[in-house]
């Protein structure tokens, strides 16, 4: 703990902080699209697994399985250095180019939180009864327009808590970029303590989402579900405890 | 020149020992401080409210800043060897994912167990070490698992500190890859062991889930 209250550390940290908030910017800016990839390829891979089509349901959970079981620093570290190589050996070119950590960052943690947002995109469907499609396509919507307009407002309800949660974790492990570009701010415990207080400026709002959207959910015949009396979709809200076990 | 040798297959796997270590010792661990924070959470009422608070505090503080800052800065202020200080760190913040995962599993718990438990003349800790913890672990087993993957995961972090496990080590050896084949097989080796690794754990869940189905 040594120098923690020094004043001359303190001031040195505060002087560069301008950096430390360049970084923090940096940070949002990857989550944000970090999560529109998530969102984007794990809502394709959790409509597939829930499709009657078996070779689409066998692409997603191989797809979940891989990025869900393997640690998101060895993909990373992967496209990191084997990714400009494979680059060059299928385009040919005569240089290496090195991707940038932006992408790098945005890809990276986009495809890994999207094996996630994919098994809560399939809970989340599954925990509509069967006879909402049913009776759907009974009253003449293909079924694009039933999960368009029936299942996927139905499930938005169930989705959205945990949703909000791998968008805090997707921020939170955005900081594996720094293990590839390496922090240069870092010389004191100063700039981890403020660094540390930037990522809750970031994330703390999103928790607290979190958990207004639990207490929303449960409550039965809620606002987001639609107005119909849906008591049954009221149970089912009691489902998210089965995607509780994917907290990352 | 040959990657697979056996020299650096036993360093990398040496590297695995200390990743199975530091996630085990950390998950017990986190498990016990986890359970005793979720009670503190959920049952100091009256005047032990502020230590309700004070846990509150520290479940959003780790819950929303990333691990890898809190495994620095614990390298940068304690002192110890590289796999200490990762069980130190790892127990802290999964403390905190652990208490929430608890605190799930206990309000599951309906009222009129506690009051049956009362009314048989149980104190506060038999009624919750009897009665209420049992039940709550059983609800949360698959929420307990599917942490241990992170853990396990989420020490690949500790490459940031230094620490010898496996993530660490195999980069160390991937000093020697060169080709883009020597490159791709050792990654082959490194996503493999880890989904083997962490898919079987996988499988014992989903096993678990199958069992309480059925009975």
């Amino acid at each position: 703990m040594n120098g923690l209250f020094s004043a001359r550390r303190w001031s040195v940290t505060l002087a560069d902080s301008a950096a430390l908030w360049q970084g923090f910017f940096f940070t949002l800016q990857v989550s944000l699209a970090g999560l529109a990839v998530a969102l984007v390829v794990g809502t394709i891979f959790g409509t597939f697994s829930t499709t009657r089509s078996r070779i689409l349901r066998g692409i997603a959970r191989v797809y979940v399985e891989i990025y869900q079981n393997t640690p998101v620093v060895v993909q990373v570290f992967f496209m990191y250095t084997a990714g400009p190589q494979v680059i060059k050996a299928i385009t040919g070119a005569q240089t290496i180019t090195r991707i940038a950590p932006f992408v790098l960052g945005v890809v990276g943690v986009g495809l890994y939180h999207a094996a996630y947002v994919a098994e809560v995109i399939r809970t989340g469907i599954e925990a509509i009864p069967r006879g909402q499609m049913e009776a759907a396509q009974s009253q003449g919507f293909s079924r694009v327009q039933a999960y368009r307009y029936i299942i996927l407002p139905q499930t938005l309800r169930i989705i959205l808590p945990p949703l909000a949660n791998q968008a805090l974790n997707l921020v939170k492990n955005t900081s594996v970029l720094a293990l590839i570009a390496g922090g240069d701010l870092m010389y004191y415990l100063q700039g981890y303590i403020l660094c540390c207080v930037m990522y809750f400026i970031i994330c703390f709002p999103l928790a607290m989402l979190v958990s207004w959207l639990e207490r929303r959910a449960k409550e039965p015949g809620g606002r987001a579900g639609g107005a119909r009396g849906e008591k049954d979709a009221g149970g089912a809200g009691a489902a998210p405890g089965t995607t509780k076990g994917e907290v990352a | 020149m040959e990657i697979f040798t056996a020299d650096n297959v036993t360093f990398m796997l040496q590297g695995l020992v200390n990743t199975i270590v530091i996630a085990a010792a950390s998950i017990v661990l986190s498990i016990l401080v986890g359970t005793v924070l979720a009670l503190v959470k959920t049952y100091c009422t009256g005047k032990l409210r502020p230590l309700a608070w004070l846990v509150s505090a520290y479940i959003e503080l780790f819950r929303c800043t990333p691990n890898l800052l809190w495994i620095l800065i614990f390298r940068f202020t304690l002192k110890g060897s590289g796999v200490a200080i990762s069980i130190a760190v790892f127990t802290t913040f999964t403390s905190a994912v652990m208490a929430e995962i608890v605190r799930g599993g206990l309000n599951a718990i309906p009222r009129g167990q506690f009051e049956a438990a009362r009314s048989q003349g149980f104190g506060f800790f038999g009624m919750m070490w009897h009665i209420v913890l049992p039940q709550a672990f059983r609800h949360i087993v698959p929420a307990l698992f599917s942490q241990c993957t992170t853990v396990i995961k989420d020490t690949s972090y500790l490459r940031g500190i230094d620490v010898h496990e496996f993530m660490r080590n195999s980069a160390v050896v991937m000093g020697q890859a060169v080709t883009l084949p020597q490159i791709l097989l050792l990654y082959g080796f490194v996503f493999l062991t880890y989904f083997v690794l962490n898919f079987c754990i996988s499988l014992a869940v989903r096993a678990y889930q199958r069992r309480l189905v059925a009975a």
